[in-house]
């Protein structure tokens, strides 16, 4: 796990440290794998020489600040983008080098959390469940109705089905979602930002939502998220995105004593540090001075 | 001196070929997704429900719009044509006046600028904001075309409904002028429908009006769903696409409408 970036190697499912040159695993073990990605909008850089690698069944987090290029890492791995250079693997396939239909077979076996559920707003949540089980299966309607109603009682929202999305509170919106995602039984989830804008209760129901789920159908999760507190509970291992860069990885415990100044900054919530407070701008004392 | 004025021009040069460039990809990648939908087109009609909600959408709900315009329109082309029509002791040619106004032009042109302000908008603003709120990354991420599952069923329902909202724009503008002409001002009924029907030639006039109407429905639903498609992902983003949707497809309908009057009414000139 993540042997090429970072000062902090370690290795998520065993906690220990992992040196930089340790052998890599077979690449059966990965859900996932990012190898010296770069990305660009236009030309302006988002990621460079990113390396990553996210084991079967773990939960894994990526943290950074806002516009760090967390959320293009998901979009990479879903397909939604293409990277300038490097290798990005689901399950072993080249997603860039996958065409239309081969995109479309890998995203079956892949659900995703957007940051705001992204629920279908003219469905019910029951429509919005069954949605993905009506246009990939044949399954007849009884056991679809099953199906749906498993997944809402998998995130207790068994009594909502019949909502409309414009009903749900945020937090229970997230939890539709997360049952959406899980519908048709994907090895892999993304997660973008599930926490975001959540009272600390749904919070942890989220977060203890994804670790259960994931430990209970053996799915791999990956979540990006810039909540510190709620991403340790629940994680194996953590990356931290800087400026496009993995800039440290290691487990919860690990992070926790890290001494690295971008985690520190992180895990303290500290206004100033590596990650600076001031948009960078000219000296404030002349700026005051010039002449309008 | 010289200098500063070469560079200027070269600069003034960057920036037109820039912008050239931009324009030239734009039109590109509208020609692609115009194309990605029309072959999305079998998803339209193999999945027929989904059409059949957006012809109820853009249909059924511009219906009441639709109907009072025609009504009205009518009423008003009967009061103004009679006007003009009993000077020269024609008053019973109003039945015909009012039904070619209607079929060849007023129908298809109206009934295409209310239904691209009613429903053009409204299918704009639908796509724009299931964008915005990511419903249609999250339809890609389930390995669900959006372009199958939302944009042709409602480029199909626009094109069905176009059609027969200019034919019930125009039934009921004739109806309305019927009311004027023939209740209210005492036109015989039986010269007002009489020179009407031997005046409206099926082919010439009802034909090229239907064709009219099709050809605007066309313009106006895949400006619509272009335009939500492309819309920037923000409230303001919607705005401005919902916004250029009412206007361009208002300026697209009145340049191909006299495009194709030139064409099926050239033998007039």
């Amino acid at each position: 796990m993540g042997y090429n970036a970072g000062p902090l190697k370690i290795d998520p499912m065993s906690a220990s440290i992992a040196p930089a040159s340790a052998p890599p695993k077979a690449q059966s073990d990965f859900a996932v794998e990012l190898a010296d990605v770069t990305f660009a909008y236009d030309r302006r850089p988002v990621l460079t020489g990113i390396s990553m690698q996210i084991p079967r069944g773990g939960v894994v987090g990526i943290m950074g600040g806002s516009g760090c290029g967390k959320t293009t890492i998901l979009r990479l791995i879903g397909g939604q983008l293409k990277p300038n250079s490097g290798r990005v693997l689901v399950a072993g396939e080249s997603v860039p080098d996958l065409d239309r239909e081969g995109l479309h077979l890998m995203r079956r076996r892949l659900g995703m959390l957007f940051q705001f559920g992204a629920l279908f707003t003219d469905m019910s949540v029951y429509e919005n469940i069954a949605f993905a089980l009506r246009e990939h299966t044949d399954l007849p309607e009884e056991l679809i109705r099953d199906l749906v109603l498993m997944k809402l009682h998998a995130v207790g929202l068994r009594g909502a089905s019949r909502l409309m999305p414009s009903e749900l509170s945020g937090g229970m919106a997230r939890r539709v979602a997360l049952a959406r995602a899980i519908a048709l039984d994907p090895m892999l989830v993304l997660y973008d930002e599930p926490f975001a804008g959540l009272d600390p209760i749904s919070l942890g129901v989220v977060g203890q939502l994804i670790r259960r789920l994931s430990d209970a159908l053996g799915i791999t999760s990956l979540v990006v998220t810039h909540d510190i507190y709620e991403s340790l509970k629940i994680v194996d291992y953590l990356y931290f995105v800087s400026e496009g860069r993995i800039i440290a990885q290691g487990t919860p415990a690990e992070v926790r004593a890290s001494g690295d100044g971008f985690v520190r900054q992180f895990v303290d919530g500290a206004p100033d540090g590596p990650v600076p407070f001031h948009y960078p701008a000219a000296p404030y004392r002349s700026e005051l001075l010039a002449r309008v | 001196m010289f200098s500063a004025a070469a560079a200027g021009f070269v600069h003034a040069l960057r920036r037109m070929g820039s912008r050239t460039t931009t324009i030239i990809s734009w039109l590109g990648y509208a020609t692609r997704f115009s194309i990605a939908v029309i072959r999305e087109t079998p998803a339209a009609f193999s999945r027929f429900s989904l059409t059949m909600r957006e012809i109820y959408f853009s249909g059924v709900l511009s219906l009441v719009i639709i109907l009072v315009s025609g009504l009205f329109v009518g009423m008003v082309l009967a009061l103004q044509g009679y006007d003009v029509l009993q000077r020269y002791g024609a008053a019973e040619s109003l039945g015909v006046l009012v039904a070619l106004s209607l079929v060849r032009e007023l129908g298809p042109v109206v009934a295409g600028l209310l239904f691209a302000s009613r429903a053009g908008s409204a299918i704009t603003a639908e796509i724009g904001l299931m964008k915005a709120t990511e419903q249609l990354s999250a339809m890609e991420m389930m390995a669900v075309d959006p372009l199958a599952r939302v944009v042709a069923p409602r480029f199909w329902g626009g094109i069905i409904s176009m059609p027969l909202l200019a034919a019930l724009f125009s039934t009921l503008g004739v109806f309305g002028a019927y009311l004027v002409g023939v209740k209210l001002i005492g036109i015989d009924a039986g010269a007002f429908w009489g020179n009407m029907q031997a005046g409206v030639d099926f082919r010439y006039d009802i034909v090229n009006g239907v064709i009219k109407s099709i050809v605007f429905g066309v313009a106006v639903s895949m400006l619509a769903v272009f335009e939500g498609y492309d819309a920037k992902p923000t409230a303001e983003g919607v705005s401005t696409a919902t916004t250029r949707t009412v206007v361009e497809s208002s300026l697209a309908i009145l340049g191909l409408d006299f495009v194709l009057t030139v064409f099926m009414f050239r033998g007039v000139a």
